[in-house]
């Protein structure tokens, strides 16, 4: 493996917590457009496709407990990645996957990265995939993370997905879609944080095709400074199935929000429900907390502490 | 020492207080009492920073509290116990509690804390303090917040409603615990006999002020007999107490 230099590995740790000398499952590191360092283990094989950027990550069937890593990192500026990522999770297999994405530029110049991400579950696999966005380095720089995510969940399969945006990332647009065959779950919780002048659209698209398939989307988010963030949702069930989507965001100063949840319910038997509240924080919230000795600026940051995490 | 003089408080052209006096000795437990809507968390309110008073002053061991806010209370050693519990998304029992505290809490602490409230560690400790908690579990645990701080005012609004008996007889425990160790201050805001029959003072609250207060083994018997409608009043129209 190249020498990771310093601010790849700071980035490392902090989107993936993932120390390359220690970790000894698979793993591909891209940094600034290349990989730069990979294994495969028995059961995880991680190959690079030959008709695009990107990686096939094969996991084979009944592998149980293995993680992989593929976190990405950009570190200079004026770059402008895009990747596509793969990924066949064989029958009965239970895997972790840990993605995420850092972008570190010291220059004004912007920075992007983009990364389309498939997940094919066959039946019964059930995969954690744990992804975390940040931006560090010159806070006036444009720091771009759009991400694509498809998924297609066969019968029983079980997909959850934990993604974070806690800072730094001035303009992200994520674009997640799924379609659920019979008894198929999918779950995702989404954690954002935008301040400044940051922008954030999130879009997702879920569709119910199988009997008693299920999928839970919950997103939290909390909007400060002059920041906007877009959320949309929409839930087609087509048959027994249900849908539960939720989205809670706060606002802080100037902040906005918009959310657009739709459901669209094609059977008698599809159960939709879609739970949305913005607001600021409540009075009542921050005056609990003073009462128990915290001034007002530590109540505020206390509660936004609690509900993003 | 607590001394509560001549606060008075009109929000939206009503007057709610109209010149509360009272004075609390260091170690007593004092009960206020009475009819809905008299005023007893809005006095609460006062006492913890929430509201301020249009005149009086509310003075904590020769300090006016008055000018100081929630935090700056808090600070001075006031808890106030709330009648209606805040809901946090995102937060544990453990995180509040640590919040209250001002510290980490070990797991002993917490599971000694949580006994006393009538909770068990392993249930409460890692659910969130949000709507999903009963209404008798988040005012266990909004009591706990109070408990935890060991400040030397303490303030529980209600805080039999909506409690199991169970855990409400731990509760009394606890109280009388802190009243018989004489550690701190306790101002109780009760509806409920037996929570009455533990205080030191008896403090009857009825339109905006004290109707009047006295040692517990005077007073419940006479309130217990009267009721707000049948009580005796005086030619102004006030209660009169058992002394008059
Ligand atoms: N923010 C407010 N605006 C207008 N009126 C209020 C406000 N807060 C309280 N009040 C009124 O003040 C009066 C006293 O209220 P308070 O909550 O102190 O009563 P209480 O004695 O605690 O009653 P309860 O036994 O029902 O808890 C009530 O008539 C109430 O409606
Ligand atoms: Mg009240």
């Amino acid at each position: 493996m190249d020498r990771i230099d310093s601010k790849t590995a700071g980035l490392l740790r902090t989107v993936a917590d993932f120390d390359p000398e220690k970790f000894m499952g698979a793993f591909n590191i891209r940094s600034n457009c290349m990989s730069i360092g990979r294994r495969s283990t028995e059961n995880i094989k991680i190959e690079t496709k030959t008709d695009a950027p990107g990686l096939d990550i094969n996991i084979a069937p009944g592998t149980k407990g293995e993680e992989v890593f593929i976190p990405a990192c950009v570190t200079k500026a004026g770059v402008d990645d895009l990747v596509y990522n793969d990924f066949f999770v064989g029958e009965g297999a239970d895997v972790t996957v840990i993605a995420g994405c850092g972008i570190h530029t010291e220059t004004g110049e912007p920075a992007r990265h983009s990364g389309v991400h498939r997940f094919f579950l066959e039946k019964g696999a059930r995969v954690l995939y744990v992804e975390k966005h940040v931006g560090t380095g010159n806070e006036a720089a444009k720091k771009v993370i759009d991400p694509q995510t498809e998924c297609y969940l066969h019968e029983d399969a079980y997909l959850e997905m934990d993604t974070s945006q806690l800072g730094g990332v001035s303009s992200s647009v994520r674009h997640t879609s799924a379609r659920l065959a019979a008894r198929a779950v999918l779950v995702i919780r989404e954690r954002l944080l935008t301040d400044g002048n940051d922008r954030a659209e999130t879009y997702f698209t879920v569709t119910l095709d199988g009997e008693d398939s299920g999928v839970n989307l919950m997103s939290r988010s909390v909007a400060r400074g002059d920041s906007y963030q877009a959320y949309q949702s929409e839930i087609i069930g087509n048959c027994r199935c249900s849908g539960h989507s939720e989205c809670d965001a706060i606002l802080s100063e100037n902040g906005r929000v918009d959310a657009s949840p739709k459901l669209s319910a094609n059977s008698q038997d599809a159960a939709l429900i879609h739970e949305a509240a913005i607001g600021k924080i409540a009075g009542e919230q921050i005056m609990k907390l003073r009462t128990l000795g915290l001034t007002e600026e530590e109540a505020e940051a206390a509660i936004i502490d609690g509900f993003l995490k | 020492m607590l001394e509560i003089k001549g606060v008075s408080f009109t929000k939206e052209d009503t007057e709610i207080l109209k010149g509360v006096d009272l004075t609390v000795p260091d170690g007593k437990l004092f009960v206020l009492t009475g009819p809905n809507g008299g005023g007893k968390t809005t006095i609460a309110k006062m006492i913890a920073g929430i509201e301020k008073p249009d005149t009086g002053s509310i003075i904590l061991d020769g300090e006016d509290l008055v000018p100081l806010d929630p935090t700056e209370r808090a600070k001075k050693g006031v808890s106030f116990a709330f009648q209606h519990p805040v809901r946090f998304k995102g937060f544990t029992v453990r995180d509040l509690l640590d919040i209250a505290a001002g510290r980490t809490l070990s797991d002993e602490e917490l599971t000694a804390l949580l006994l006393e409230v009538g909770l068990s560690f392993e249930q409460y400790a890692g659910r969130a303090v949000d709507s999903h908690l009963s209404g008798g579990e988040i005012k266990r645990i909004e009591i706990a917040s109070v408990l935890v701080r060991d400040s030397k005012l303490m303030v529980f609004d209600e805080p039999e409603a909506g409690i199991d008996l169970w855990s409400f007889n731990s509760l009394i425990r606890v109280f009388e615990g802190i009243r018989d160790r004489r550690s701190a201050t306790l101002i109780i805001i009760s509806h409920q006999e037996r929570l009455l029959s533990i205080a030191d003072e008896l403090v009857l609250i009825n339109g905006g002020k004290v109707a009047f207060h006295g040692p517990a083994e005077r007073m419940l018997p006479f309130i217990m007999k009267n009721d707000c409608i049948n009580c005796p009043v005086d030619e102004k129209g006030d209660l009169i107490g058992p002394d008059r």
